[in-house]
């Protein structure tokens, strides 16, 4: 008796363990044979190999998975880590020296570039992501909204509290508009998104917007949500609500045309990335750092104000060879137009322009060993 | 609670003084055999009936059933069958209902859980990875091997010291420092996961510098977590071991440890199986703790001492909260990681429970 | 008794007679001593790691203990910022639990007492199985699932109940309030509380349970005067396990309530009180330097406060401490 059950114990354990020493997944066993298998574009597999591991902005997270997939094509020994920590997380990793990239929706404040040339000699700070955040909302019988920015100041901190507000019906004259109250929905994690949205409202509508500017929410007793997703589910499961969220993620949600100078303007990557083209680089932060201070109150047509422009980290000089071949190759890879490419298609976001494209190709050339 | 507090102050053992029966009769009449569940039938057809033709809220619906039967029973019972029986058909009814209620949400998320991860629980699943993986496609695999890793490590971990901590407090723990032990696994169980995590990261920290990312550390946060569930669910079952066993053993002259290996241990190791499967419940599906430690990648790494390690409920977060467009290839398979972690705790416990018959004593007819 | 170390028994050893020298002394084991001393040696173990885990969270939450309040986000001070959470955590916690307790009393009763064998253990399994579902999708089910049904019945509270604070209002349009974080907690520590009380009232003495059954008593009044009292520890330690779960959870509150507001028992607005631990998952990915401080010393407040709750459960179990076999 007590050794059958001891054998069937044993069995139990054999096979547990079997389970567990299961190969490798499908698809990198393959990849880790020959690369020619797989590979298929004929170049014949390159000679970089290793790992390198990146962190930071969330919003980042969907390009840098499509940016992986291209660049592994092309390098099947590589693996290109990204860990969706935050900006903030992402910053202080690199600064300490954690990781070999980060991505960040904030450039580095002048502390914290200060400590990262300690880490790394010249900093490289490059635009890698550029989308637009849309206004979604979520009103019974309105599919189109135009509003300009102090009425959308308003709505946001709470004081235009109706959908029927005179305000709103000023430049909706064609709508039906319900008198639902309005919901706004604000992100209830500090990010990025709210931090350049928070800025165009500071900028554009100072007088209805008197809050200071920062990557947390400044108006409270709204609907506060988590995350892009949270924000997007929110707006989307209540009646009169309105919210910002990464446009690629509005889904079916209609979105508010923006008053920019005399007119409405919808989003779209192109209206978004030419905000980048009117806008300035800060000024005495190095020479590869691309940090932009963005034109808000742009009223050039066809531009969409709102933006989320999401920079990646580098240093100019790494310990290892191997590393900094591989980080170089990278971002030469996510700012090529492929890799642009790659991203507005798996995450929606607005590829950056040739020209700012040649700008900071040096900056990434100059990555090397030291 | 359900029950009033001064019934419960009184010694236990001798029980109340004999019911004296009020009325000459020595018996009551009862109801009906099947009274009682076609009477429930009835009302649930009626709230049914609710619900469908008049458009009544489900809840309201069920609420109209639950008290319609209860009433109607209490009150035919007390009719026929006296006080006491009365009594004991209400708390089985009111007892019956909250269990209605309370397996509500059970089910719905189970079936939210079921109809959304179904969607792409298939092999491709299983035997992919993330690499290389752009919106469609793709799978698990690194992570489900990654959880099993970074919790059976935990477990390597916790099990041990949980199962000997318990053995000590029960068995010899006597004074100052089991009165400690005690008060601080309570104290321990309260820990906030996410505190575990950041313990974890800044432990790791101090030897591999800032920004490590390790599985093994993801292994050392969850057994903070999960020491305290297991000393406290062994230690309780330990202590329902009756004293006899142990005392028949000791007059054997065997020794107190073989006493405790081979008595004590084996006649409670299926509420201790339970306890450690419990306990595996209670951290397999962690998310907080192991975002700030084990972090997420896209690849197979199966090696707990080096980078980063993907993990289900990570993995499952991670595709929830940063999906690309279309979203919903990244939603299924968020939802398939969850029911994939569900199905691994299943397996767990049809473990737990085939240890517990095949090698715990007979203790009850 | 002879086998028995100095370390167990020391009040009631039989003392040996003197002119009996194979009984000189109790004889001291080997493996009884490697034995005892590893029980102890991973007891003390637990301890280390606990000190360890109070020192990270002393010396990182020092600086924000002393930080000018200025520098504290929101501008008040460490007091204040921690207040409101705090506050939200036990509305939150003590509310599921309300929900949660006797439901679970309920179950096990059911589980062991009142449903036929083959099903008990079918919904025994059923609500195991629930322990193990990862907290964000108690998330995302509160969010998709829950959320939108609360809408009308709590918009009904408002306009009949109003008069009470907790359901002053206005109703969320959406839905993602306290009530509802309290009952996605209610619902989380539902099976871990159950699994508790039920494992103790399976292992009620049949003796006890047939020996009332045999004076006649009904089923009610035997679970009252053989089970209950047999289990009232576990009620009590499972209930405090299903405490402390719900003031640590994270995610799911993160994910479920819209956390925008300040102090206040209104259950059914979208301006709630966060809590200490969904704060700190929230605000830590784009923390740094000293909000960092300023969130572990919120982490300290509630190590600090499930500490106190712990302490009281444990008074109260001592208290009444019965039944146990090994006492």
């Amino acid at each position: 008796m007590r050794k059958t059950r001891a054998r069937i114990a044993a069995i139990a354990v054999v096979s547990a363990l079997a389970l567990v020493t299961a190969c490798s997944s499908d698809n990198e066993s393959n990849d880790n044979g020959d690369g020619g298998t797989s590979g298929g574009n004929g170049e014949g597999g390159s000679e970089l190999s290793g790992t390198i591991s990146g962190a930071g902005a969330s919003s980042q997270a969907a390009a840098q998975q499509a940016w992986q997939a291209g660049f592994l094509a092309a390098n099947p020994d590589v693996t290109v880590n990204y860990d969706p920590v935050g900006s903030g997380g992402g910053r202080e990793q690199f600064i300490a020296g954690g990781i070999a990239f980060g991505g960040t929706d904030a450039a580095l404040a002048d502390e914290e570039l200060t400590a990262a040339t300690e880490r790394c000699g010249e900093v490289i700070e490059v635009p890698v992501y550029v989308s637009p955040v849309a206004l979604i909302f979520n009103v019974e019988g309105v599919d189109e909204l135009n509003l300009q920015p102090a009425t959308i100041a308003g709505i946001f901190n709470q004081e235009i509290t109706t959908w029927n507000d005179e305000a709103i019906a000023a430049d909706n004259p064609d709508a039906e508009l319900p008198d639902t109250p309005i919901t706004p929905v604000n992100r209830s994690d500090p990010s990025g998104t709210t931090e350049n949205f928070v800025e165009y409202l500071s900028i554009v509508a100072p007088d209805a917007w008197p809050h200071e500017v920062s990557d947390e929410w400044p108006v409270s007793g709204g609907e506060a949500a988590q995350g892009t997703s949270g924000v997007v589910q929110a707006v989307s499961g209540g009646n009169g609500t309105i919210g910002y969220a990464d446009a690629s993620q509005a889904g079916d949600l209609p979105s508010v045309n923006v008053g920019v100078g005399e007119d409405f303007v919808a989003y779209s990557p192109e209206a978004a990335a030419n905000v980048l083209e009117v806008s300035e680089r800060v000024e005495g932060r190095g020479q590869y750092d691309f940090a932009y201070e963005l034109a808000r109150d742009t009223t050039e047509a066809g531009t969409y104000p709102i933006v989320l422009v999401s920079y990646a980290m580098a240093c100019a000089t790494y310990e290892s060879e191997a590393e900094a071949e591989l980080v170089k190759a990278y971002l030469s890879y996510v700012i090529s137009e492929e890799g642009q490419q790659a991203a507005a298609e798996a995450a929606g976001s607005a590829p950056i322009s040739d020209a700012l494209r040649q700008e900071i190709q040096p900056a990434i050339d100059a990555i090397a060993a030291g | 609670m359900s029950t009033s507090p001064t019934s419960l102050t009184k010694a236990p053992e001798p029980e109340e003084p004999p019911v004296v029966l009020e009325r000459p009769a020595l018996t009551h009449g009862s109801l009906p055999r099947r009274a009682a569940p076609l009477a429930l039938l009835a009302w649930a057809a009626l709230g049914l009936a609710l619900h469908l033709l008049l458009d009544v809220n489900p809840v309201v619906a069920g609420l109209v059933t639950a008290v319609g039967y209860t009433l109607l029973v209490c009150g035919w019972s007390r009719a026929v069958e006296g006080a006491r029986k009365a009594q004991d058909r209400l708390v089985t009814a009111v007892v019956t209902s909250a269990f209605l209620v309370a397996l509500l949400p059970l089910v719905s998320v189970l079936g939210a859980v079921l109809a959304r991860g179904l969607e792409r629980f298939d092999a491709d699943f299983f035997n992919n990875s993330m690499r290389g993986v752009v919106g469609e496609g793709g799978g698990a695999h690194h992570a489900l091997m990654g959880t099993l890793i970074v919790t059976g490590l935990a477990t390597l971990i916790s099990v041990p010291i949980g199962l000997l901590t318990a053995i000590y407090l029960v068995e010899y723990g006597r004074g100052a420092l089991a009165r400690y032990i005690t008060f601080f696994v309570d104290v321990m169980t309260g820990i906030p996961s996410i505190v575990a995590g950041l313990f974890a990261y800044a432990l790791f920290e101090l030897f591999f510098g800032a920004g490590v990312r390790m599985g093994i550390m993801g292994s050392v946060a969850l057994s903070v977590l999960m020491i305290p569930v297991v000393v406290r669910s062994t230690e309780e079952m330990l202590k329902l071991v009756p004293n006899e066993l142990r005392e028949a053993s000791m007059a054997l002259a065997v020794p107190k440890w073989r006493t405790v290996v081979k008595v004590v241990l084996p006649t409670a190791l299926a509420g201790i199986a339970t306890g450690v499967t419990l306990a595996i419940a209670r951290v397999i599906g962690e998310t907080a703790p192991l975002l700030v430690t084990v972090g997420i990648t896209a690849s197979d790494n199966f090696n707990p001492f080096d980078d980063r390690m993907a993990t289900l409920s990570v993995f499952s977060f991670n595709q929830y909260a940063t999906p690309g467009i279309p979203p919903q290839p990244f939603l299924d398979r968020a939802w398939a990681a969850a029911l994939t972690l569900i199905l691994i705790v299943m397996a767990l416990n049809l473990v737990a429970r085939l240890i517990s018959r095949l090698f715990a004593p007979k203790t009850r007819a | 008794m002879s086998s028995s170390t100095e370390l167990t028994h020391p009040d009631n050893q039989p003392q040996p007679p003197p002119e009996a020298p194979l009984f000189e002394k109790p004889v001291s084991r080997f493996g009884d001593r490697v034995f005892s001393s590893s029980a102890m040696g991973a007891g003390v173990l637990i301890l280390v790691i606990l000190a360890g885990v109070a020192a990270f969270l002393l010396v990182e939450a020092w600086p924000a203990l002393w930080a000018d309040p200025d520098e504290v986000p929101g501008g008040d001070g460490i007091v204040l910022y921690v207040w409101p959470l705090l506050f939200g955590t036990l509305l939150a916690a003590l509310f599921a639990l309300l929900l949660a307790a006797p439901l679970a009393v309920a179950i096990a009763l059911f589980i062991t007492h009142y449903a036929p064998r083959r099903l008990a253990t079918a919904l025994g399994y059923v609500i195991d199985l629930l322990a193990a579902v990862p907290s964000i999708i108690f998330g995302l089910w509160g969010l998709s699932e829950l959320a939108p049904l609360t809408v009308e019945p709590t918009r009904w509270l408002e306009e009949n109940l109003g008069f009470i604070p907790l359901f002053e209002g206005p109703a969320s349009a959406t839905g993602r309030t306290m009530l509802v974080a309290s009952i996605v907690l209610a619902v989380m520590i539902l099976p871990i509380t159950t699994a508790v009380i039920r494992e103790a009232f399976l292992q009620t003495p049949r003796l006890h349970e047939e020996a009332s059954l045999a004076l006649g008593a009904t089923r009610w009044e035997m679970i009252r005067q053989a089970v209950l009292p047999f289990g009232r520890s576990s009620i009590i330690g499972g209930a405090m396990l299903g405490l402390g779960r719900a003031l640590g959870e994270t995610m799911a509150v993160a994910i479920v309530l819209s956390p925008s507001g300040g102090v206040t028992f209104n259950l059914i607005n979208n301006g709630n009180p966060s809590t200490i631990a969904a704060n700190i998952a929230l605000d830590f990915p784009e923390s740094s330097g000293l909000d960092i401080n300023v969130l572990i010393a919120s982490g300290l407040v509630l190590f600090a406060v499930t500490l106190l709750v712990n302490m009281t459960a444990r008074a109260v179990i001592n208290r009444r401490r019965d039944f146990s076999g090994a006492n």
